[in-house]
């Protein structure tokens, strides 16, 4: 295919140089400076895609980030591809696969469509309303189907195999877009000295300028202009440039982010290089210079490849040099678009004539006429034909009383049309500045701002080029002398260019046609019509969030950026009301799509949530043990031997953790140390448990509240010297219990001389549990007597462990006698390594968190987070006994004495037993009075912990029962899927009831 | 993201720190009884206009502190730190409450 549509001269392309590429398969040639969309056009390619519903053959409307239809996919490989990519934001690049999407087989012979044929049917609403009954094929037929249908392009099936990068920066004037407006603040505010960031989405500054031969501002040329500026500012050290970058949000106090898109446009990306980088920048002062976009014509049948929007088939001409057609019709409502007929017969597109809505002829239609061009006043267009490519136009006289008479009927093969231009206000309106309508002009402009924000130029509603160059002077200087105090000296200039005009129709025009019938396309993404929003209204929809809601107008990729206002006026005109009062949709973020992996950036793979390794972790991997997530927490789960399952080997590590010994990692227990003259009365307070007269090289299991009388987090707390505490939490406690305790003693009691800090991470714990849990550490001990009268149960002593400084302490969470040795983390994999030795010498074995979890259980030891669920007191866990009651205060203290949390209608912790031993109940099943209760019957609790004991022999579990403690012997009724399971409620401890093998 | 300014160590982003609260409720007293106690536990002014709450420049100094928010602007008119006291907002801003 050859490049029949390119121009002989002209443009912003490197003429000497060929880019091959393909669309669809086909083989093509373009030029560096073409878009993906300049280039198929200048080889003739006009069917670019099919629409989202109605499978409609569509082309390109717009020549920027506004595109509406011209969605592709690009291909580099399985993990490089990227769907629903615009083709006008496409840089070309030596070797670019592109594909069509939304068609089957092709795009040129779509099944899809079949959909037009019935859309009377597919009208607003149609899915809600046909795919209610019968109800139960909603999720197994309707929805399925619907879904796979729905959509745009593909995404990806490997995994993104780029980089993304995230910087933060600060700046004090940030200016977005680099069109005139936005070249002069930036120079105004460089000039003065501020830090200046400058981006634009395009990969070249200058914006309308570069588009513009007409342009001249102080006597050169607009795009030298520009290129001058650009050149200036880059010298500068204060200046950072960016193009190819999107300012995308507008966060709260000048925040914005930018997405720069760094290799996309390379045909080879060095691998050096991000592919995108997310920039979040802090700015004193932001400059919004982000133009206007010119908005469309709603006419009859309006969507034909071949329809574009004048200012884009200028922008293809001027800038690329591509002609978009060979014979145009020019529709307008404005002076806009007389300038690209005018730039179109002068390359040598035949232009048959303008149809100008208006009646009178303006001073550009005049020169319009001068230059040989049929202008028809007080014109329509009421009909298009054409497959693939529009054909013809057939256009109708508008009377003077309104009345409509069909026309002469024009063969041609472009359409340009424009309505006028709409201020891009989305990132003023994203940053909660206020619209105020312009009812003169009929377009909203920004109005108040609720960030240190300035609007320059067209998104102002500046409509010539000195006009945004004199605001943009401004705005710059503003933001910099708000920024910086440096004052900058006034600047006038000289210019002049293409004016545009701010403004123009809204919404429907004017035709003969039948309106509940003729397709009339407000949002091309999303095919809604004009009648589309009329039956909204007719539906009772009265606000435009409903009918947006409703007709999904605006809601496609392209976010409504060339449709919301015709969708508003349409609305507003059915309604016979003005468009304030129908409101305006809500510009929200981003303004063009973002990737994910650029709001991933570095956080994936191994770096999406950190991982806490415990010091043993590589020998239990070596073990061969599974570990749970606990936390960030891998904790090794069982130590299977011999091919055990996880039944057999937990069932024999919990046996001999009973008869000879069991050795565990607990290092990732939480550690806080408390240390200050008021440490003990600081803790006193804290925990609902008395700690003042707790001896020094003794401990206390300890039970912490919130204010409202909750169980909070356990654990051991022992005295290491006066005024000196080791504190043990949950393992998943710990960091909220040290913020807790921050915030007591930094707000509620700021008088106390405490200083709090965390030593999670400085101790390695290695817990020696069982009857001979003594001969395995005696050995390994110096400088404490392990006897149990010089060190019993609930002991502590700083000591020396293989002959490191370490602390023993003397606890148990199996019921046996217990050691937990804390070694300096830095030697944990060292000291798991010794003891385990030194265990397996007397028969004993390394055991994980199920076995931990089953021998807790069999005593009756609650987990919190478990066993409590946040609503249970300390007596409703049956710890009432640790509650300090002489105590004149503590966190909890008024909270649990409330009414409501006392008396026989709390929920208890207590055991149950099935009456079948085989049985282990289901955690979270819910307890009822009754074998087989009513639907919606009261359920008196849930199963919290339920295990089979290997020492019991039986099936055992925990549960919160309202009034547990009285029901004991009672029978209570567990319903499963499977029938209801008998159980008998009893206390809480399985084994060793009377605790006497804690003192082995 | 909001900038947020920590009375000990300067304006810093959002990300650093975690709400925590109105501030100035009074815990309830041991003996106050069960309406005091729920409502310093639950009930809360929830203005619509500026409220002071507590803060901690958790991922910086770590201090609590306490800010003056606009619930409606989710502006920040001022912060101070634990135990001084509220700050007048007309003095402070120049301003009625509630606007800024």
């Amino acid at each position: 295919m050859s490049a029949a549509f390119r121009t002989a001269s002209g443009g912003r392309i490197d003429r000497s140089t060929q880019l091959a590429f393909t669309f669809d398969g086909v083989h093509m040639t373009g030029h560096p400076g073409d878009t993906l969309a300049s280039a198929l056009t200048a080889n003739g390619v006009r069917l670019l895609a099919r629409s989202f519903k109605y499978h409609r053959p569509r082309g390109l409307v717009a020549a920027g980030s506004e595109e509406p239809n011209a969605l592709v996919t690009v291909i580099r490989d399985d993990g490089r591809t990227t769907p629903n990519l615009a083709a006008t934001t496409v840089e070309l690049y030596d070797g670019l696969v592109a594909v069509s999407q939304n068609r089957w087989p092709s795009l040129k012979w779509d099944v899809g469509a079949l959909n037009d044929l019935f859309s009377p049917i597919f009208v607003s609403g149609f899915y809600y309303k046909t795919f209610m009954w019968p109800r139960s094929f909603w999720q197994k037929v309707y929805e399925p189907r619907i879904r796979a249908a729905a959509g745009f392009g593909e995404a990806p099936k490997a995994a993104d195999p780029d980089r993304y990068a995230n910087r933060f920066a600060h700046c004090d004037v940030l200016v977005i877009g680099a069109g005139p407006a936005g070249l002069a603040a930036a120079r105004a505010a460089a000039e003065a000295g501020a830090r200046v960031i400058l981006c634009d989405e395009n990969p070249e500054l200058g914006g309308s300028l570069l588009a513009d031969p007409s342009a001249m501002i102080d006597g050169e040329p607009g795009a030298g202009w520009a290129a001058s500026i650009a050149a200036d500012l880059a010298a500068r050290e204060t200046v950072t440039l960016l193009t190819r970058t999107t300012a995308f949000g507008y966060y709260q106090d000048n925040m914005v982010g930018l997405i720069e898109r760094v290799t996309d446009h390379l045909a080879d990306p060095p691998d050096h290089l991000p592919r995108e980088r997310l920039w979040q920048v802090r700015a004193k002062r932001v400059v919004i210079a982000a133009g206007a976009l010119e908005r469309p014509l709603v006419f009859p049948e309006n969507d034909r490849p071949g329809i574009m929007l004048a200012d884009a088939a200028r922008t293809f001409l001027t800038r690329h040099g591509v002609a978009a057609g060979s014979r145009a019709v020019v529709f307008t409502a404005t002076d806009s678009a007389y300038a690209a007929a005018i730039e179109a017969k002068a390359a040598g597109v035949s232009v048959a004539l303008v149809a100008d809505l208006r009646r009178e002829a303006s001073p550009a239609a005049e020169a319009a006429r001068a230059a040989g061009i049929r202008v028809d006043l007080a014109t329509t267009i009421e009909a298009t034909s054409g497959g693939r490519s529009v054909e013809s136009v057939r256009l109708a006289r508008i009377a003077p009383n309104g009345s409509i008479a069909p026309g002469e009927t024009i063969a041609c093969d472009l359409v340009l049309h424009s309505a006028g231009f709409t201020p891009t206000v989305h990132l003023f309106s994203q940053s909660r500045g206020k619209l105020r309508f312009d009812a003169d002009r009929g377009v909203f402009l920004p109005h108040e701002p609720h960030e240190d924000v300035v609007c320059a130029g067209a998104c102002n509603g500046a409509e010539t080029l000195a006009a945004a160059l004199g605001e943009g002077h401004a705005a710059g200087a503003a933001a910099a002398r708000a920024a910086t105090g440096v004052e900058v000296a006034e600047r006038a200039y000289e210019a002049e260019g293409l004016a545009i005009e701010i403004g123009g129709h809204f919404g429907e025009v004017p035709h003969g046609r039948d309106a509940s019938r003729v397709k009339c396309f407000v949002d091309l993404q999303h095919d809604v019509t004009a009648k589309d929003i009329r039956l909204a209204t007719r539906e009772g929809f009265r606000s435009i969030e409903h009918v947006k809601r409703f007709t999904t107008t605006g809601m496609a990729t392209d976010q409504g950026k060339s449709s919301n206002m015709n969708a508003l006026a349409v609305a507003a005109a059915t309604m016979g009301l003005d468009v304030p009062q129908v409101g305006l949709t809500t510009f929200r973020r981003p303004y063009t799509p973002v990737s994910f992996g650029a709001f991933a950036g570095v956080n994936r793979g191994d770096l999406f949530d950190p991982i806490r390794r415990t010091p043993s972790h590589d020998a239990a991997t070596a073990l061969g043990a599974p570990f749970e997530d606990v936390g960030l927490w891998k904790r090794a789960w069982w130590f299977p031997r011999d091919g055990e399952d996880r039944h057999a080997a937990v069932a024999r590590d919990c046996r001999t953790v009973r008869e000879t010994v069991g050795v565990f990692d607990a290092s990732t227990l939480g550690k806080i140390e408390v240390v200050g003259p008021d440490a003990a009365e600081f803790l006193n307070r804290m925990y609902v448990n008395p700690f003042l007269k707790l001896g020094v090289g003794r401990c206390r299991y300890g039970i912490l509240c919130r204010d409202d009388g909750y169980v909070y987090d356990d654990g051991v707390v022992g005295r290491i010297a006066e005024d000196r505490f080791h504190v043990t939490t949950t393992t998943g406690g710990a960091p909220r219990v040290l913020a807790m305790m921050e915030d007591y003693l930094q707000t509620e009691w700021p008088e106390l001389d405490v200083w709090l800090t965390s030593t999670t991470e400085q101790w390695a714990v290695v817990a020696v549990q069982g009857p001979k849990a003594r001969e395995v550490i005696a050995p390994l001990v110096a400088g404490v007597d392990l006897s149990s009268a010089a060190f019993p149960h609930m002991s502590v002593a700083d000591c020396r462990i293989l002959g490191l400084p370490g602390r023993l302490f003397r606890v148990s969470f199996t019921g046996e006698l217990g050691y937990e040795l804390n070694v300096p983390a830095e030697y944990g994999a060292a000291a798991w390594d010794a003891v385990l030795a030194r265990a397996g010498e007397v028969g004993g074995c390394a055991y994980g968190t199920e076995t931990m979890h089953v021998l807790r259980a069999e005593k009756g030891y609650i987990i919190v987070g478990q066993d409590t669920d946040g609503t249970l007191t300390p007596a409703d866990a049956g710890l009432g006994w640790a509650v300090g009651k002489s105590k004149p205060d503590f966190v909890g203290k008024a909270g649990m004495a409330r009414p409501d949390l006392t008396g026989p209608h709390r929920k208890e912790i207590v055991g149950l037993l099935p009456d079948d031993p085989k049985c282990v109940l289901d955690e979270g099943a819910q307890i009822t009075a009754e074998a087989n209760p009513a639907k919606g019957a009261h359920a008196l609790g849930h199963v919290t912990s339920a295990y089979w004991s290997p020492n019991v022999g039986r099936g055992i579990a925990l549960a919160m029962v309202e009034g547990g403690r009285s029901r004991m012997g009672a029978k209570l009724h567990v319903p499963m899927p499977t029938g209801p399971i008998a159980v008998t409620v009893v206390d809480p401890v399985f084994w060793d009831k009377e605790g006497k093998r804690l003192d082995g | 993201m909001l900038l947020i300014t920590c009375p000990y160590c300067g304006p810093r982003p959002e990300i650093e720190f975690a709400a925590r609260g109105e501030a100035h409720v009074a815990r309830a007293a041991p003996d106050a009884g069960g309406e005091a106690v729920a409502a310093s536990l639950y009930l809360r002014s929830n203005p619509r206009g500026v409220i002071a709450e507590r803060w901690r420049h958790v991922a910086g100094c770590g201090r609590f502190f306490n800010a003056l928010r606009h619930t409606v602007t989710d502006k920040f008119v001022a912060t101070y730190r634990v135990g001084e006291h509220r700050p007048d907002l007309a003095a402070a801003t120049g301003a009625g409450e509630g606007t800024r």
